[in-house]
C-alpha cells in the first residue's frame, strides 16, 4: 500500500500552505522530519528537517489515526508557510522517501470512498462543496456531504427489503400455510413510491441551486429587457439601445441573487414580421424561456394594450415606470425604481420551488429514482390487478433496489466514479 | 493393494451421486461405506423435491444423476408445489417409499459397470504432502485412488439427542466413525458445529386416519426425471392435521427438559425448519401450527409427521404428540431427536468442491454444512465429475450462478460460508426466472454430453425433444401477423404496426396455443409437451431479455479466477480493511470478490489489473 501525499491548499503565494500525507506510513516520515509527533488531533508546532538535518520550515503538525481520519488511513497534515519554494523543499524531501508518492487528482477522495469513510453522494457532495460558491450552494452539498442521501436511500431500502422478502415467503414457503401479505407489500412499496416521487419533485430545483436557476427576460421589442439587465448586473453586459430588435440571440449573465447562482436570460423581442436572422434569434429565445425556471415577462407601462397571461413561474413588471403611470410592478432601469422589489421577488420565487424537504442534488440522482420508480410501479400495478406472477414482481423490486444502491454507490459505478474524480483537484 | 482413479467415502444421497457420476465419466470407482444395505436410505423424511429442491433433482438429473429415476420409482404421490405461480417458482415434490428408493439406487449401483462397492470403515486418509493417494480400510488394507471424495454427512462428532439423554452416533443405529474424524480434525481445517432435529416417528395403525383431512396427489404428476413417462407405483394420500393449545401448554411446560432448550446443544439450528420447541416459543402469539401425516411407504407401517420435530424426553412427546387430532392413541415407534455434528468450513474448498489444502481431496453433502438429500446429491454430483477429471489430469468443470442452482449452490457455500444448516430456496438464485425445474435439461445436459457423464439412452431423448423443439419454434416464427390481422380476429393488441410471429405472440397475455391455433391450424400439430414448453419459456420473455447482460457480466467475472495464493496486502492502492476481508474470504472469482460486503467498485478495478498484470507475466 503506497502513502500518497500533496499540496491540500492552492498552490501559489500564500500565509499557510497545508500538505497532506496519507497512508501507512504517514506518521513515520513526519516523525522523521519532526523529530516527535505531537499528540493524535492536537496541533503542535515543530521544526522539520530533512534527511541530513537541514532546516526546511517550521510548522504546525496535525496527526489523525487510521479509521478516525479523511482517507481512513493513519494521516499527517503539515501546515507550512506557504511560499513556493517551502512547499517545494518539503515535497522533494518526502519524495526522497521510496514507499512515498505524489497523490493523483482526487486520490486522498478516493481512499476515503474505498475505506468505507464516505459514500459515492459524499463525494459527490465534497466536490460540490469545493466548487460552491453561493450561500445555498454551500448548505446543500454540506447536507449531502453529512450523508443524507444515504440515510434516505437506507431507509427506502430497509422498506423493500421487508417488501420482497414478503414475496419470497409466499414463494419459497407455499407449504407454511403463511397466509397473503398482499396488503403488507402494498404498503412497504407505496411507502418508498411516495417517497421517491416527492423526493423527485423537488430534485430538479435542488439540481439547480448547485447548476444555477435560469430566469428569463421577455417581453414585445424594445420593452427594456436589456436596460433591466444592465441595471441587475450593474454593468453593461447586453448592448442595448433605443433601436428595436438589438437584442438578436440569447444573452446569459451569472449573478448571485441573496445567495442563489442565477443566470438571467435576455431574449431577443417579440414582435411580428421580424427580418430571417432575427427571427431565428426570437425563436431561440422562446425556446429557452420556455424552459427557464423564472420568466420576468416585461410590458412598458406606457402600454396599453392586454396583460399577458401569467403562469406560475411568471413574474409581470411594468418596465420604463420613468415614462408612465405608476402602477403595481413598476420598474425602472434608468431611475432604479422598484429593483429592489424585483429581486426580493425572485429570492421568493427561488426560495419557494427549494422549499420541498429533499436531499438528491443531481441528474444522476433523478435517473437512479425514476428507475426505481418504474420498478416499484411495475410491481405495484401488477399486485393490484390481483393473481399476480409472484417471482415477476420480485424481479421488479430487485431492480429497485439495485437503481436505489447505484444512487449510494454500492454496484456498478465505475463510470460514475471516473467522472467525479476526474473533476478532482490534486490534494482535496 | 488395489488401485482405483476415485474412491469415495461414504454410501448416502452425496456419496452415491458422487461415486456414479465418476463411473459415469470412465473412472474406476470405489464406494466404501459401512453397509451395503444401507445405500440409497432415507435418513430423514420420506420426500424429496419442492422449491428449490424440485430444481436440483432435475438438475442432477439433467446430467444423468440417479435421484430423479430413483424418485420415480419411489414415487406414491407427486406433487407440483406453486402450482398458481409462474413456471420458474414450481417445484415437483414427491413422497418416496423407503423401500423402494432404496431398492432402485442399489439396482442403479449395482449396474455401474465401473463402480465397486467396498463394505468397510474407513480409518485413515493417506496423504503424502499435499495431495491424497487413497484410504486405509479397517485399520489395515489401503485403497488407491488419485482422488478421494468425502460424503460423510454427520458423522464428524455426531452427537444424538433425546431430552437430556445424549450419546455418539452417526445417525440412529449407526456408530460414529471417530478415528478419520481425529484425523481429519488434526489436519488443522476451519470448523463449526451445527445441528438438526428430526420427528418422532408414528405407527400407521394407531392413527385415526378417518377423522382427518386428506392431501391426495395432484391429477396430472409432475415427474422428477426428464427419462420418466408414467406412474410407476401405486398412489396415496397424505393427511394434515394441527397442534393445538394443548399441544403448546405439554410443550412449553416442559422446554429446559429439551435437548435444544435446556443448553445441551451448542450447534446452530435452521431457522427455515424450527422444531416445535421453536416454534411454540418464537411464535407465540400462533395456536395451532400445521402437521403433515406421510407414509414412509406403500407396505411400511410408519408414518412420518412432518412438522413436530423435537428433542423432548420421549414421554413428553408422546403426552403431546397424542393431543393432536387423529393422533390421540399413536405409538410412537421410534422417539424424535436431535442431532449435532461438525461440519467443514466450505470456504477452505475451490469450486470443484475439492479441498484447497489437499490435492485430489473432495468434500460433498452435510460435512459442508449443508441439509437435504438433494443439496447432498447434487454436491456428490459435482465432487464426483471433479474427482474423475482429476483423476485423468483435466481441468475441474465450472457451474455458473447464471446457468444452475448446482452454481448458486456452491458459490453460496464456497464465497460465504454457512451460519446454519444450508437449504436452497428459489429466492436464492437471483437469475431463476431461467433457471427452471423444466428446462434443467435444456440448461445442463448438453454440457454433461461435453462432459461425458450422460448415457446414450438420455442423450437420445434430450436430442429428440431439443430437435422438436427448434423445429416447433422455426415453425412459429414462419408465420407472421400485423395487428390489424389479429384485431380484425377479435384479439386485443397494440396498434404499433409492428409484425409478430407466433412465438412472440406467446409471450403476449391472451396468446395460448388455443388462440394460435386459430390463427394457423398447422400450430396445432407441435406435440402437448413441446407447447408446454414454449409456453413456459415465453412467460418471462421480455424480463429475460433484461437480465441478459448482467449474465453476460456475471459469466466474464467468473471466467476470471482468483488465485488462492494472491496476497492482497500486496494490491496498491486498496485499502488495508478490504484487503484484510479479501484475505479472509479469499474469493474464487472476480465474481466471488464482487459480493462481499463493503467492496468498491474501485477495489475490483485494481483487483483486476493486479490479475491482469500476472496473466501477462505468466505468458510472458
Amino acid at each position: 500500500m503506497d502513502t500518497i501525499f500533496a499540496l491540500a491548499s492552492a498552490r501559489g503565494k500564500s500565509g499557510v500552505a497545508v500538505i497532506r500525507i496519507s497512508g501507512p506510513r504517514a506518521h513515520v516520515v513526519a516523525r522523521a522530519m519532526a523529530g516527535n509527533l505531537p499528540p493524535l488531533r492536537e496541533a503542535g508546532l515543530r521544526m522539520l528537517r530533512d534527511g541530513v538535518g537541514e532546516r526546511l520550515d517550521s510548522a504546525l503538525v496535525l496527526c489523525f489515526a487510521q479509521g478516525a481520519s479523511f482517507t481512513g488511513e493513519d494521516v499527517t497534515e503539515l501546515m507550512v508557510h506557504g511560499s513556493l519554494a517551502t512547499v517545494t523543499a518539503i515535497e522533494h524531501c518526502l519524495a526522497q522517501d521510496h514507499a512515498l508518492r505524489l497523490a493523483q487528482p482526487g486520490e486522498f477522495t478516493r481512499r476515503a470512498l474505498d475505506n468505507g469513510m464516505m459514500d459515492l453522494t459524499q463525494v459527490e457532495a465534497l466536490s460540490d462543496l469545493l466548487e460552491a460558491e453561493t450561500e445555498s450552494q454551500r448548505r446543500q452539498a454540506l447536507r449531502v456531504l453529512d450523508g443524507a442521501i444515504g440515510k434516505v436511500v437506507a431507509e427506502w431500502r430497509a422498506h423493500l427489503v421487508k417488501a420482497a422478502a414478503l414475496v419470497e415467503t409466499a414463494i419459497d414457503f407455499v407449504e407454511e400455510d403463511v397466509g397473503n401479505f398482499d396488503d403488507m407489500i402494498l404498503q412497504e412499496l407505496r411507502a418508498v413510491q411516495a417517497g421517491l416521487q416527492s423526493e423527485m419533485a423537488g430534485q430538479r430545483a435542488r439540481e439547480r441551486v448547485q447548476t444555477g436557476f435560469e430566469v428569463a427576460l421577455i417581453g414585445p421589442v424594445n420593452a427594456g429587457k436589456s436596460s433591466l439587465l444592465n441595471a441587475l448586473a450593474g454593468r453593461e453586459a447586453a448592448i442595448t439601445s433605443d433601436i428595436a430588435g438589438t437584442t438578436r440571440d440569447v444573452l446569459e449573465v451569472r449573478m448571485d441573487v441573496g445567495g442563489y447562482a442565477v443566470t438571467f436570460l435576455d431574449t431577443a423581442g417579440l414582435r411580428d414580421a421580424p427580418e430571417q436572422v432575427e427571427a431565428i434569434g426570437i425563436a431561440r429565445g422562446k425556446a429557452r424561456a420556455a424552459q427557464a425556471d423564472l420568466r420576468i415577462i416585461l410590458q412598458p407601462a406606457n402600454d396599453i394594450s392586454d396583460l399577458p397571461e401569467l403562469g406560475a413561474n411568471d413574474i409581470l413588471v411594468r418596465s420604463k415606470a420613468d415614462l408612465g403611470p405608476v402602477s403595481q410592478g413598476a420598474i425602472s432601469a434608468v431611475t432604479g425604481q422598484g429593483l429592489d422589489w424585483l429581486l426580493d421577488e425572485i429570492i421568493a420565487r427561488l426560495s419557494a420551488l427549494t422549499a420541498r424537504d429533499g436531499v438528491t442534488v443531481r441528474q444522476r440522482h433523478a435517473q437512479s429514482m425514476q428507475q426505481a420508480e418504474a420498478g416499484l410501479t411495475d410491481a405495484i400495478d401488477k399486485i393490484c390487478q390481483g393473481d399476480y406472477i409472484a417471482e415477476l414482481v420480485a424481479a421488479d423490486i430487485r431492480t429497485a433496489m439495485t437503481a436505489l444502491d447505484s444512487l449510494i454507490g454500492v454496484v456498478d459505478v465505475e463510470d460514475v466514479l471516473g467522472d467525479i474524480f476526474s473533476n478532482f483537484c490534486i490534494g482535496k | 493393494m488395489k488401485q482405483y482413479d476415485v474412491i469415495v467415502v461414504g454410501g448416502g444421497h452425496a456419496g452415491v451421486e458422487a461415486a456414479l457420476a465418476a463411473g459415469r465419466m470412465g473412472a474406476a470407482t470405489a464406494l466404501v461405506t459401512f453397509r451395503k444395505d444401507d445405500l440409497g436410505v432415507m435418513s430423514c423424511n420420506p420426500a424429496f423435491g419442492g422449491l428449490g429442491k424440485g430444481h436440483l433433482v432435475r438438475e442432477i438429473d439433467a446430467l444423468d444423476g440417479a435421484m430423479g429415476r430413483a424418485s420415480d420409482y419411489a414415487a406414491i404421490q407427486y406433487r407440483l408445489l406453486n402450482r398458481s405461480k409462474g413456471p420458474a417458482v414450481q417445484g415437483p415434490r414427491v413422497q418416496a417409499d423407503r423401500a423402494r428408493y432404496r431398492a432402485a439406487i442399489q439396482k442403479i449401483v449395482a449396474n455401474a459397470p465401473l463402480v465397486d462397492v467396498v463394505e468397510a470403515e474407513v480409518t485413515a486418509l493417506a496423504i503424502t504432502g499435499d495431495t491424497v493417494r487413497g484410504v486405509q480400510i479397517n485399520g489395515e488394507v489401503m485403497l488407491h485412488a488419485r482422488a478421494v471424495v468425502l460424503t460423510t454427512g454427520t458423522f464428524l462428532g455426531g452427537k444424538v439427542f433425546i431430552g437430556d439423554k445424549s450419546f455418539p452416533a452417526g445417525r440412529m443405529g449407526n456408530a460414529a466413525s471417530t478415528i478419520l474424524a481425529q484425523q481429519l480434525r488434526g489436519m488443522g481445517l476451519p470448523m463449526g458445529r451445527l445441528k438438526t432435529g428430526t420427528p418422532p416417528r408414528l405407527r400407521r395403525g394407531s392413527i385415526d386416519w378417518e377423522s382427518l383431512e386428506q392431501q391426495p396427489g395432484d391429477d396430472i404428476p409432475e415427474y422428477m426425471s426428464f427419462l420418466t413417462d408414467r406412474t410407476i407405483a401405486p398412489q396415496v394420500s397424505c393427511a394434515i392435521t394441527h397442534t393445538n393449545s394443548q399441544t403448546h401448554d405439554i410443550v412449553r411446560a416442559n422446554l429446559d427438559r429439551s435437548a435444544m432448550y435446556g443448553g445441551h446443544i451448542e450447534g446452530v439450528g435452521p431457522r427455515y425448519c424450527p422444531s416445535i420447541e421453536d416454534k411454540i416459543s418464537r411464535f407465540a402469539d400462533k395456536d395451532s401450527h400445521q402437521v403433515f401425516l406421510e407414509p414412509e411407504g406403500l407396505d411400511d407401517d410408519i408414518v412420518y409427521p412432518n412438522g413436530i420435530s423435537t428433542s423432548l424426553p420421549a414421554e413428553v412427546q408422546e403426552a403431546y404428540v397424542r393431543t393432536i387430532r387423529g393422533l390421540e392413541r399413536a405409538e410412537i415407534t421410534q422417539p424424535g431427536y436431535a442431532i449435532e455434528y461438525d461440519y467443514i468450513d466450505p470456504r477452505a474448498l475451490d469450486l470443484s468442491l475439492q479441498l484447497m489444502a489437499l490435492k485430489g481431496f473432495f468434500l460433498a453433502g452435510q460435512i459442508n454444512g449443508t441439509t437435504g438429500y438433494e443439496e447432498a446429491g447434487a454436491q456428490g454430483l459435482v465432487a464426483g465429475l471433479n474427482a474423475a477429471r482429476h483423476a485423468a489430469g483435466e481441468e475441474p468443470v465450472r457451474f455458473s450462478r447464471s446457468d444452475s442452482y448446482i452454481g448458486v449452490m456452491i458459490d453460496d457455500l464456497t464465497a460465504r460460508g454457512v451460519t446454519e444448516p444450508y437449504r436452497m430456496f428459489t429466492s436464492r438464485a437471483e437469475y431463476r426466472l431461467s433457471l427452471r425445474a423444466d428446462n434443467a435439461d435444456q440448461r445442463l445436459t448438453p454440457l454433461g454430453i461435453a462432459w461425458g457423464c450422460v448415457g446414450p439412452q438420455r442423450r437420445h431423448v434430450f436430442q429428440s425433444k431439443l430437435e422438436a423443439l427448434l423445429s416447433a419454434k422455426a415453425l412459429l416464427q414462419s408465420q407472421t401477423f400485423t395487428p390489424a390481422q389479429l384485431q380484425a380476429a377479435g384479439h386485443r393488441v397494440s396498434e404499433d404496426g409492428t409484425r409478430r410471429n407466433g412465438l412472440e405472440l406467446l409471450g403476449l397475455s391472451g396468446f395460448g396455443f388455443d388462440v394460435l391455433e386459430t390463427l394457423h391450424a398447422p400450430f396445432a400439430d407441435i406435440s402437448d409437451e413441446i407447447k408446454d414448453q414454449l409456453t413456459k419459456e415465453m412467460v418471462y420473455a421480455a424480463y429475460l431479455r433484461r437480465q441478459e447482460s448482467q449474465i453476460a457480466a456475471l459469466r466474464s467475472d467468473e471466467a476470471r479466477a482468483i488465485p488462492s495464493e494472491l496476497d492482497y496486502s500486496q494490491i496498491s492502492g486498496l485499502s488495508r480493511e478490504l484487503a484484510t476481508k479479501l484475505s479472509m474470504a479469499r474469493p474464487k472469482t472476480m465474481a466471488q470478490a464482487a459480493r462481499i460486503d463493503g467492496m468498491t467498485p474501485a477495489a475490483l478495478v485494481l483487483l483486476l489489473a493486479r490479475l491482469q498484470k500476472q496473466e501477462k507475466r505468466a505468458r510472458a
